[in-house]
């Protein structure tokens, strides 16, 4: 069975543990073939490499820079580096790299410089079969998720990168064997790099993109939150926002949903003051259930919803909170 | 100064977009438009050159799109928000072309623009918003082998020690802000917060009547028809399907008061609570 490279990139750890979208992509690994995790910075952190055995790595490479400068400080070229040459090496079925800024930068490299096809932003990955000469076939969700899509790489090997929640992370005992690996950066790539970096304040709230319970504000909250922020908490949701809300200044951009923010796909979905744009709606449309919270009746929020209420966010949201907190007890 | 803005002409996100039979974006039945997200693009780039001084012509903006006869549109708006020089790259057998072929096609055409007397940032936007890949930008950069700096909010020049020109951005990133930088010549791209793009003015509108713009076909930049279009893409589509719409829920107004707890009540029926 071909290996199937899995980059797990140094963002993807925090403290020494594997994010959930990384677990993710081991699982989704597994279907294709042998999942191979490539770590990029120190092996030696925390319990990645456990963690990234029981959830199926039969092999780890560890790659660090043959001059022993931090990879990491550097932007994606080097890490791009890294990926051909086990591509190259490896021959795998597939390359899995979370979607993001970063991983679909190095994805594009990757398929450059090994000529190969390109899937971004899959929300499932699926084995192939005969009619597909054995390519994984991937399902996307296109046009602000009014279409499903399924296609697949002719070309190369398949590099595809994949949206965080695209499946249930599922412990499987790999052999785990680590490699190490140095790579050499070129001086080109060296000139891009990372000045400074001033890590964002936890919030203390589910991350957005992998929380099962999403309850957003807009324009409609006047800048205040609390109310958004409270009933957030009380069922243990993350807190998004509309452009309009981070426009303002009042959320950063970290939180917004839709085109140009996060698209999000949880089992429950709560805008309240969102009118419901199609730039928005490209975030939130696959949302399992969908709820507002608008004060206009013909907002078109409403076409979407399971449930809607009519009416002021600022009443309605302090209520509803107190009534969930009562009910808990 | 030189730089090069990468346009992109696409179906408009507000219209009913739809795939053609073979599974392509449909980009003739449906009103297309420069992407929203390259007017930023367009805007950081006229930014720079206003930046580093005079009109002169040693410092020119060059609007540069690939696409189907009427992407000539998009280069136009992009002439009259205040570009200097326009490229159109449109030939028959691109139709269909994926990312990779795209990003050739367009390195080929930077590498041309710049034959002359260079180019110093190829400023692209964040994701085109039909395809909306955001991978363009960084494909580009490896086939010129330049650095890339992507996803800025904010944009600005500087020199190093050394004596060269850098770029700086600022990104926003999911668990950090920030600061990168790579020396010049580089591929830049820009995000939606990067600031309000301007719209042309009536004098705008009036000088790019006046400005050159240079339409290319394949054959002009060298590239071979085979390794373009829908035939040589490197992917393929097997199906794809109309989200089914979804049926209207249930809409309480909160006259009395009542709201929240029918909302509650709601929220406890499908155990969210
Ligand atoms: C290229 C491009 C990309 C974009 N990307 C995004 C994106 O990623 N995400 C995004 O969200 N938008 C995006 N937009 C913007 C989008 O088009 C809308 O402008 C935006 O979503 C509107 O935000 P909003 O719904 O909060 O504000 P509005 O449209 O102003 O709606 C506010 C709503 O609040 C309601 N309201 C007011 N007061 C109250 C109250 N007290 N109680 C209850 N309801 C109240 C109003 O009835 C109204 O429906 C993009 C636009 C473009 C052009
Ligand atoms: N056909 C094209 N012509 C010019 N620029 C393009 C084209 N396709 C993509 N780009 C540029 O690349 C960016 C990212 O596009 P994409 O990777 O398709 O999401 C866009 O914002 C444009 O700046």
């Amino acid at each position: 069975m071909s290996e199937v490279l899995v980059l797990v990139d140094s963002n993807s750890l925090v403290d020494g543990k594997v994010s959930k979208p990384t677990l993710e992509l081991l699982t989704i690994a597994r279907r294709i073939g042998e999942p191979s995790a490539v770590l990029i910075g120190d092996p030696s952190t925390g319990s990645a490499v456990e963690t990234l055995a029981a959830y199926g790595a039969e092999k780890i490479y560890a790659v660090s820079a043959s001059d022993g400068t931090d990879i990491t400080g550097y932007l994606v070229a080097p890490k791009a580096e890294v990926l051909a040459q086990l591509v190259e090496r490896t021959g795998p079925a597939a390359v899995l790299i979370p979607s993001g800024g970063e991983g679909k930068e190095i994805a594009g490299r990757l398929a450059v410089k090994t000529d190969s096809g390109l899937i971004t932003d899959a929300v499932d990955v699926q084995p192939g079969d005969d009619s597909t000469r054995g390519t994984p076939v991937t399902t996307q969700s296109v046009f602000a998720g009014s279409y499903t899509v399924r296609a697949r790489v002719t070309h190369g090997t398949p590099i595809i990168t994949v949206k965080p929640n695209s499946a249930a992370p599922a412990q499987h005992q790999g052999a785990g064997a680590v490699e190490e690996l140095t790579v050499t950066i070129s001086e080109s790539a060296k000139t891009a790099k990372i000045t400074a970096s001033e890590p964002r304040k936890a919030s203390g709230r589910p991350e957005l993109t992998e929380a099962a319970i999403v309850v957003s504000g807009g324009r409609g909250t006047g800048g205040d939150f609390t109310a958004v922020e409270a009933f957030a908490d009380a069922i243990g949701a993350a807190v998004g926002a509309s452009r309009a809300a981070v426009d303002s200044g009042w959320m950063p951009h970290a939180f917004q949903v839709g085109q140009t923010g996060k698209t999000v796909s949880p089992q429950l979905y709560v805008a309240n003051g969102i009118s419901g744009a199609i730039q928005h709606r490209a975030g939130m449309q696959t949302s399992k259930t969908i709820v507002a919270v608008n004060k206009d009746d013909e907002a078109p929020i409403f076409e979407l919803v399971d449930f809607g209420v009519v009416g002021d966010l600022q009443k309605v949201l302090p209520a509803a909170t107190e009534e969930i907190t009562k009910r808990k007890g | 100064m030189n730089i090069v803005v990468c346009v992109k002409y696409v179906p408009d996100s507000t219209a009913d977009r739809h795939f053609e039979e073979d599974l392509t974006v449909d980009r003739v039945g449906v009103d297309g438009l420069l992407s929203e997200l390259d007017e930023y693009a367009v805007e950081q780039a006229l930014q720079l050159k206003e930046k580093v001084g005079d009109d002169s012509a040693d410092h020119m903006v060059t609007v540069l799109s690939v696409g189907p006869e009427r992407a000539s549109d998009a280069v136009r708006k992009s002439l009259q928000m205040g570009c200097d020089a326009g490229v159109h790259v449109v030939d028959a057998a691109i139709a269909g072309s994926d990312a990779v072929g795209t990003s050739l096609v367009l390195a080929k055409a930077v590498a041309k623009i710049g034959a002359e007397s260079g180019w110093d940032v190829v400023m692209c936007g964040m994701a085109s918003t039909d395809g909306s890949m955001g991978v363009v930008p960084a494909m580009l950069a490896e086939r010129l082998d330049v650095p890339a700096v992507t996803l800025g909010s904010e944009v600005e020049l500087s020199a190093d020690s050394g004596g060269n020109t850098t770029l700086r951005i600022r990104r926003d990133g999911d668990t950090a802000t920030e600061t990168i930088e790579a020396t010049l010549p580089v591929v830049c791209s820009v995000t939606d917060q990067s600031g309000e793009a301007r719209y042309p003015s009536f004098k705008g509108i009036m000088a790019a009547k006046k400005k050159p713009v240079a339409t290319w076909s394949l054959s002009d930049l060298g590239v071979d028809a085979e390794l373009v279009g829908l035939a040589a893409a490197y992917t393929v589509v097997e199906d794809s399907q109309a989200r089914p719409p979804r049926t209207a829920g249930q809409v309480v107004a909160d006259d009395d008061g009542a709201g929240a707890h029918a909302l509650v009540e709601f929220l406890a029926s499908k155990k969210f609570i």
